[in-house]
């Protein structure tokens, strides 16, 4: 049906239905009352109360006043306009009425429901709520939703495992992709490691045909030791410079930007005696150790967990570093032969296993009965061959073994099985890694023999927590995207849209939103690029109606506005004055609220319209 | 329209506070703290009955001049509830919310009024609890300062 009704100059005719709500509303607000009060307000021409609004019936008789009365705007009495006014709206469109000449108040939650023992005041206050409702209803205009192209083409800012995919699963379907690496080699924090849990297959074996792909796809650019150097526009129209090391900056018009940026391994500098005792390593730099087989002959490795995270430099946990943790220990023992053939490299060998002194006879006592106990119930136990473990030992000093997911569980027992041993030390005795002469050590509460204990090991592998890249906030100021406390980006909702930003058109997949493993950045990869993929496919996006819009007969061109615009929807244009990109406009009014001319308004919030509620909510009746 | 008589008069009357009605307007963000006082209302958390709600997008919306016509209109409190530091729903309105009302506190004691008239508070969508215990101390605040000390002169 054309929407006749919408023309702006057209008196108002006001109509009102008040909802009972069953008992919610009827049982603590008077609403014949109220009802019967609307029609004395200005403009209302129709007045009514519903049993249920909501109902059919109570629809019907929406789309029957419109007809019947020739309203041109619709006031419903009733709940939150959170959950309803869709329903509402669509209604009054399918009576031929503009859905912005819709207007919600709510007596439910903020009147009937809140106010349940003082139906007299409670009924007043819905009176006052919709003479602020009428006022402002009468000041309403039509709106209409504007459609904004899309370029069907995407930038992948980053070339790790989670850029990669991205790009592959965009330009699989069809579209043209350009991925930008700041390395001169794909692969990303992948390259430094090893092999991969669960899999033990080799890192880099497993992501070349990854790599390959990519680097064979017809509709991926790829730009190495190249940089995102400016973003500019909005969902669709995105114009980004690319830098690349030694040629000319490279412009690109693409719809969407895909944040794949990954992360870095934290240092722990001053913990644990990093940088200051040979041999303490970070989990990352034991993984270069192993992959270049530079790894010296070991007979006692020391891990500790949760090094400079969960509340020591970082507040969180890193997740896959108990994963990690226990795949090297396991590769450690695994591997053992092979780090035989490495025997020529330096290292200290230990001849020596420490015996602890200071056990009671009582846990001696214990202990001998434990030995025994095992001789006689597994019986075969001496016999059984014990491998390479009996020549190294294994320690994993944790807070909490989060082994999580499907296999890990599993991968954590295989681990003790093969007699690596897991100890707990709780945040009251860190355990201390000192030389003792030429001889690394570790001291060590044991929180179960309530023991002080000391060690000596070869090596101590610092597992540190995944940081954000120290350039993040660059990129999160050139694409106006928020980046939280703790240096990674954030995403749209933290449950509902993990991979979207706030901002339409730019997506965020992989370590730089969080520590994650391989599997789950693979997983974000693949959803960012789908939901990048959305707008693509369907070629265009309906623009937000309720934008700001600027007078140029008053703007002074002072650029407050753009300043304060949280999605740089605002920019100067040729004539110096301030100018809507319609399409990047979220519709929050921070700018209406700063522009000292008044030249900004709000559609659908416009200052007159919010002044005439509020007089209206002050008015004396 | 009898029932409205008590509130009218009760502001040119005695203006004790027993029988004092304030006018309380408060502006609610869209996506936190309308949706909080929302949770308030399914959570049939009773509040005092004297304040009217406008809802804006964002807290960010309230311009420093709808805080000085509210008092204009003889509004004896205003309440401005936005989102949580770091959670604004605009990504960072709120923080422009806050440097405004601060600076609107300010005026509003040069025009003679107690800066407490005005209240910046952050509700989140899952605070139905906190919202109600605002609406009650602002209330009790107001109660206690008694009428807008403005009378409607220049």
């Amino acid at each position: 049906m054309a929407e006749k009704k919408a023309a702006a100059n057209e008196k108002p005719r006001i109509g009102v239905f008040v909802c009972h709500c069953g008992s919610n509303i009827g049982g603590f607000v008077d609403v014949p009352s109220v009802a019967e009060y609307a029609k004395t307000l200005p403009d209302v021409v129709y007045s009514t109360d519903n049993l249920y609004t909501c109902a059919e019936d109570g629809l019907a008789s929406i789309r029957e006043g419109i007809r019947k009365h020739d309203l041109n705007r619709v006031i419903v009495a009733s709940c939150t306009p959170r959950t309803h006014a869709p329903l509402f709206q669509a209604t009054c469109e399918s009576a031929g009425l503009n859905k912005y000449m819709f207007t919600f108040v709510n007596i439910r939650e903020h009147c009937s429901w809140v106010h349940m023992k003082e139906k007299d005041k409670a009924s007043k206050k819905a009176k006052d709520l919709i003479r602020m409702g009428v006022a402002r209803a009468r000041l309403l205009e039509p709106q209409e939703e504007a459609k904004v192209e899309v370029t069907p083409a995407s930038v992948v800012v980053g070339g790790g495992v989670s850029g990669m995919t991205a790009a592959l699963s965009m330009a699989d379907m069809g579209f043209p992709v350009h991925l930008v690496e700041r390395d001169g080699e794909l692969g990303g924090f992948i390259r430094n490691l090893n092999n991969l849990y669960v899999t033990e297959k080799s890192a880099s074996e497993t992501i070349k045909p990854l790599i390959e792909k990519v680097k064979a796809h017809k509709n991926i650019h790829l730009h190495l030791n190249s940089q995102l150097k400016g973003v500019e526009g909005f969902i669709g129209n995105y114009e980004v410079v690319i830098g690349t090391k030694g040629a000319e900056d490279l412009k690109a018009k693409v719809g969407t930007i895909v944040i794949a940026t990954g992360a870095l391994e934290f240092v722990p500098e001053g913990l644990y005696g990093y940088n200051q005792y040979p041999n303490v390593v970070t989990l990352t730099e034991f993984e270069i150790l192993c992959k270049k087989k530079t790894l010296p002959k070991l007979k006692n490795v020391a891990f500790i967990q949760c090094v400079g995270s969960r509340g020591q430099v970082k507040s969180y946990c890193s997740r896959i570093c108990c994963n990690v943790a226990i795949k090297n220990a396991i590769n450690i023992v695994d591997n053992y032969e092979n780090m035989l053939g490495l025997m020529e490299k330096s290292g200290t060998v230990v001849e020596k296993i420490p015996v602890e002194t200071k056990a009671t006879d009582e846990i001696m006592e214990r202990r001998r009965r434990r030995r025994g106990r095992e001789r006689g119930e597994e019986g075969e136990a001496e016999e059984v061959k014990l491998g390479p473990s009996e020549k190294i030992e294994v320690t994993v000093f944790n807070r909490d073994v989060m082994a999580y997911g499907v296999e890990h569980e599993l991968t954590y027992n295989k681990a003790r099985e093969k007699r690596v041993k897991f100890v707990r030390y709780t945040t009251d005795h860190l355990p201390k890694v000192y030389m003792e002469g030429n001889q690394l050590m570790i001291a060590y509460f044991h929180e179960t023999l309530k023991l002080e204990r000391t060690m000596p090991v070869d090596m101590v592998v610092l597992s540190t927590p995944l940081v954000g890249q120290p350039d993040a906030g660059e990129l999160s100021q050139m694409l106006k995207v928020p980046l939280g406390q703790e240096g990674f980006f954030l995403e749209a909702h933290v449950k509902l849209r993990p991979v979207d930003f706030a901002t339409d058109g730019i997506y965020v997949c992989g370590t730089c939103r969080g520590p994650a493993d391989i599997t789950e950045c693979a997983t974000q990869a693949s959803a960012a690029a789908s939901r990048a993929a959305i707008p693509m496919a369907k070629g265009y996006v309906q623009a937000e109606a309720l934008t700001s819009v600027v007078d140029e007969t008053k703007c002074s061109g002072c650029g407050t506005c753009i300043q304060v615009c949280p999605y740089g929807a605002l920019r100067k244009n040729e004539k110096g004055y301030a100018e809507v990109i319609v399409a990047a406009c979220k519709g929050c009014g921070c700018c209406g609220a700063t522009c000292p001319e008044g030249a900004i308004t709000m559609t659908n919030y416009t200052d007159a319209q919010l002044l005439a509620e509020s007089r209206a909510a002050l008015e004396e009746v | 329209m009898n029932s409205e008589a008590v509130h009218a008069g009760s502001h040119g009357g005695d203006g004790g506070s027993e029988h004092f009605e304030p006018k309380i307007l408060v502006f609610c963000c869209n996506w936190c703290s309308y949706a909080g006082a929302d949770l308030a209302g399914v959570s049939r958390l009773q509040m005092p009955p004297y304040f009217r709600t406008i809802r804006v997008m964002c807290s960010a919306r309230v311009d420093p001049e709808f805080v000085i016509r509210a008092f204009e209109k003889g509004a004896d409190g205003v309440l401005v509830a936005g989102c949580h530091p770091a959670d604004c729903h605009y990504i960072g309105g709120n923080y422009r919310t806050r440097r405004r009302m601060a600076l609107m506190k300010m005026l509003i004691q040069q025009f003679g009024f107690d800066p407490d008239r005005l209240r910046l508070e952050w509700v989140s969508a899952g605070e139905g609890e906190k919202f109600q215990k605002t609406i009650i101390e602002f209330t009790n605040t107001v109660k206690e300062m008694g009428p807008t000390p403005y009378k409607g002169g220049v």
